[in-house]
């Protein structure tokens, strides 16, 4: 499976859910879509877990180009 | 001046200037007055009158100090100017001249908000039409505010508790003074051609109205029009209102809140994966609890219970069929040997050999043509008779055609 974001993780989970809920699905595929959907939600709490918020200071080069550059919380008092 | 001297018209208005000059009281006052006949000049001053119900002055306000001016003078607006009271000695008239303009009752930033609010109401830049939705899940954040100070770390500190799966940037702006309003517009400018983030926070924490006036600023209220990327912007606190509130895709109360609006919750995204986990196998469950049930029913039938029973219905049924085509195809050959029999009877019937045993002849002339007519011979000619054992060679003796006798019926 490709790597998905939390966001089309998240969808497909609900979809997968509606699709299971409706239950007209033959067996095979109920099951294919089951394991789909706990696979998707071990990621988004993978996810939600290992997350660690990045903040960085975005300043422009000379050439006004974006360069990221650490973010200390500067004169925060 | 003495009573029989001639003087010229500058020498009198010089006099008056120098005496209306020459009081301290008229070098610096302030006026209370309505505005009226208003007019801005090309060359950037300003020209009009303050008038009560009994008189007015002439004003006016040079570029230089109407540059000053956060609100737009208009007729009939009660101001409050100060400036020194002079003659123009062109015409002789005195006039005030104002290095001061200040809106009566309200302070000149409440008109200026209202008269920009207007002005960029009229051009459409409130729009909910134009307004852009932001994102549900987004990816990077840019915060355009100070890298200093509360807001920016209220706002770091609920990101981070909120959705941490979000990448946060930085772009320092200055926002307070007279540079702030460049700096936050040229970095939301920036921020939009170099796709910076999906989702811009721009404001501050609170303070005076002049603290947050660069978030009333119209240069900054463009640019968050023209901004590609969805703005939120949090100025101050919960009464405070600005024009960047108006114009921005979506209004926070405060900078905290900003951030609370700008990202999901992961405390609720999980109760939601958890409700949705529960859905998921309960919906499973179910459905394998149904199969079940249908297979158990189906062991029920007898298909099932005696597996065998098709199978024997299936000999019958062959039996059968094999009875009903060896009957059929004996049916069938006895009818064909009958029909045989009565067509060989008929043709036995119709054979001329038959024919013939019964005692009659058949007549060739020597073509061997069947001589069906009595003029089909001449006396003298020699005519074959076929009987039934052979054939006899005649000449024909004499032709008596019987009477009556109709040739067209000999056809036949």
């Amino acid at each position: 499976m490709k790597k998905r974001s939390f966001e089309e993780s998240a969808q497909r989970l609900e979809e997968i859910v509606r699709l299971l809920e409706r239950g007209d699905a033959p067996l095979e595929e109920a099951m294919a879509l089951f394991e789909e959907g706990t696979g998707l939600m071990k990621t988004c709490t993978t996810l939600l877990d290992r997350a660690e918020q990045k903040v960085r200071k975005l300043t422009a080069a000379p050439d006004g180009t974006p360069v990221e550059q650490a973010f200390d919380g500067e004169g925060a008092e | 001046m003495s009573g029989n001297t001639v003087y010229t018209v500058s020498q009198v208005n010089r006099y008056v200037k120098s005496l209306l000059d020459g009081d301290q009281r008229l070098s610096g006052l302030f006026v209370r007055g309505e505005i009226s006949n208003y007019k801005r000049y090309p060359s950037g001053h300003h020209y009009f009158s303050l008038k009560d119900s009994e008189g007015a002055i002439r004003c006016v306000l040079f570029r230089r100090e109407a540059e000053f001016l956060r609100f737009q003078p208009e007729n009939g607006m009660t101001v409050i100017a100060f400036g020194r009271l002079t003659v123009f000695p062109r015409d002789g008239q005195y006039q005030l001249y104002c290095s001061r303009l200040t809106p009566d009752g309200v302070g000149d930033l409440h008109v200026a908000f209202e008269q920009l609010k207007a002005k960029l109401y009229g051009e459409g830049l409130f729009d909910p039409a134009h307004k852009k939705p932001i994102p549900r899940y987004p990816q990077k954040i840019a915060l355009i505010t100070s890298p200093a100070g509360a807001a920016v770390r209220d706002m770091l500190r609920i990101l981070k508790a909120r959705w941490p799966l979000a990448e946060v940037v930085i772009l320092p702006v200055r926002v307070q003074g007279a540079e702030a309003p460049g700096e936050i517009s040229a970095a939301l400018r920036w921020a939009g051609e170099h796709a910076v983030a999906d989702l811009i926070i721009t404001g501050r924490g609170g303070g005076s109205m002049e603290d947050l006036w660069c978030f009333n600023d119209e240069q900054v209220a463009r640019a968050i029009y023209a901004c590609p990327i969805p703005v939120i912007s949090a100025v101050g606190h919960e009464p405070d209102v600005t024009i960047s509130d108006f114009v921005a895709d979506l209004r926070a109360a405060t900078p905290s809140n900003a951030a609370e609006l700008a990202v999901p919750d992961q405390a609720e995204l999980r109760a939601a994966l958890t409700g949705l986990e529960e859905r998921l196998t309960g919906a499973m469950s179910r459905r394998l609890e149904r199969e079940r049930t249908r297979v158990e029913r189906l062991a029920e039938r007898r298909v099932l219970s005696d597996p065998m029973a098709p199978i024997q219905d299936r000999r019958v049924l062959l039996d059968y069929q094999r009875e009903r085509l060896a009957n059929g195809l004996k049916g069938t050959l006895s009818a064909q040997r009958e029909r045989l029999g009565r067509l060989s009877a008929a043709l036995d019937a119709m054979s001329p050999l038959k024919v013939l045993g019964r005692g009659y002849a058949i007549a060739y002339d020597g073509a061997g043509t069947v001589v069906r007519s009595v003029e089909q011979a001449v006396p003298g000619e020699k005519l074959d008779l076929r009987l039934r054992d052979g054939t006899l060679r005649c000449t024909v003796e004499g032709v008596n055609q019987t009477e009556g006798a109709n040739h067209e019926e000999t056809e036949l």
